[in-house]
């Protein structure tokens, strides 16, 4: 195809992808990597490369959004940043150290954990309103705006949820995602942490991440220009759409909306993965 | 000036929403100019080929920008947008220290390490 088709069709699939990414938490770059890869032949590591643009992309333009309407949370957000950059370092090292095919696979597993969790998740505890030690001690207890009124909540087992984001961190660097979907799931599910406020700070969190592998995957000639050109303007325009519908969306939908799109692509990775396409 | 989380997470706010908004103007920018010469090429990324300095070295990206070529500006712009979620880390930093809060500057500034350590090694 010609340039100009190639990057109208890449704007419109980023332009999406940017739209769920800043609804669900995701950095798009779930929706970016099997896209290019799979319905337009670009080898897997411009894939990735461009990827990792989108995520900074997303997370950039939304989290001003997100940061000014009260619901991320700076402080955990921060603190966990910590296992999550040196994650990230550590996964882009390897990146360049194991197969194309590995990495689809991995990729599709990683997703389909997600998606399932997502999926089947069962009634919404109702965040605590009490943190444990240490998390008081780390001030990590907020309140974050419900049909209008700020509503308090608590956090728990911050070692669990740390050793979660070095493991988040590690798949960025070595898929170029953002590991958005691990991040939420790490603070919805293990540190109890509201959904909204988990999605929104870890689209805080996602831009930072991507931003530790960027220069490994820079200087590896990852990044196209041609190819991530299209990609950030495309996610950028999405995102700013998905982020004034977040406010107003239900949770309920929101899982939906990620379980759904995250298990499709898991299983499209996995099964290229194996047949030797990607 | 006093320093709140309130004051912090706007002022933050208002520097990422900059920092987009230019490198995405820089990316737009090379982009038309890309399209405008290059729109009917044929192209495939179907393998992968590692480009010159002028795409993956920032002397390189620099110099190809400077000289107004469409690769190195898009690519200026990009490496622009990579930028803002550092700066992001550099202003939390400062905010926490103005607000006095010595354990979260010390946090913030052990992510800005790590960061400016990985960016490092790249270049």
């Amino acid at each position: 195809m010609t340039a100009l088709e190639f990057t109208v069709v890449v704007w419109v699939l980023s332009a999406l992808a940017g739209f769920l990414g800043a609804l669900t938490g995701l950095g798009g770059g779930v929706v970016v990597v099997p896209a290019l890869t799979l319905a337009l032949g670009v080898d897997i590591k411009y894939a990735i490369g461009a990827s990792l643009v989108s995520v900074i992309a997303t997370s950039s333009g939304a989290a001003a959004a997100y940061v000014r309407e009260g619901f991320s949370n700076i402080r955990i957000g921060m603190f966990l940043e910590i296992a999550t950059t040196l994650g990230a370092i550590a996964g882009a090292f390897l990146a360049g150290r194991v197969s194309t095919h590995v990495l689809a696979i991995i990729f599709g597993v990683v997703l389909i954990h997600a998606a399932l969790t997502s999926l089947f998740h069962r009634a919404d505890h109702g965040p605590s309103a009490e943190s444990d030690k240490l998390a008081t001690r780390l001030r990590f207890n907020g309140s974050y705006p419900v049909d209008g009124k700020p509503q308090k909540y608590g956090v728990r087992n911050v070692p669990a949820g740390f050793g979660l984001m070095f493991g988040a961190g590690a798949l960025s660097g070595l898929l170029g995602i953002g590991s958005g979907a691990v991040k939420v799931l790490a603070m919805d599910r293990a540190m109890h942490i509201p959904f909204k406020v988990s999605t929104t700070t870890s689209n805080f969190m996602i831009g930072v991440t991507a931003a530790a592998s960027a220069g490994l995957y820079l200087s590896r000639g990852y990044i196209d220009p041609r190819v991530a050109m299209p990609v950030m303007l495309g996610v950028l325009a999405g995102a700013l759409l998905g982020t004034r519908v977040l406010v107003r969306a239900q949770v309920k939908t929101l899982r939906v909306v990620f379980g759904v799109v995250i298990l499709a692509l898991a299983i499209e990775m996995i099964v290229n993965g194996i047949t030797g396409k990607v | 000036m006093r320093m709140n989380d309130k004051r912090l997470e706007i002022i933050i706010g208002q520097l990422l929403r900059t920092g987009v908004l230019l490198s995405a103007a820089i990316v737009f920018g090379g982009g038309v100019l890309y399209l405008v010469r290059y729109h009917a090429a044929r192209l495939s990324f179907r393998s992968f080929q590692v480009g010159g300095p002028e795409i993956r070295t920032v002397p390189g990206i620099a110099h190809a920008a400077a000289h107004l070529t469409s690769q190195g500006l898009m690519q200026a712009g990009l490496v622009l947008l990579i930028l803002t979620p550092v700066a992001r880390v550099a202003m939390a930093v400062a905010g926490f220290a103005l607000e006095r809060d010595r354990l979260y500057t010390v946090v913030s500034l052990i992510v800005l390490v790590i960061l400016a350590f990985s960016l490092v090694r790249a270049i």
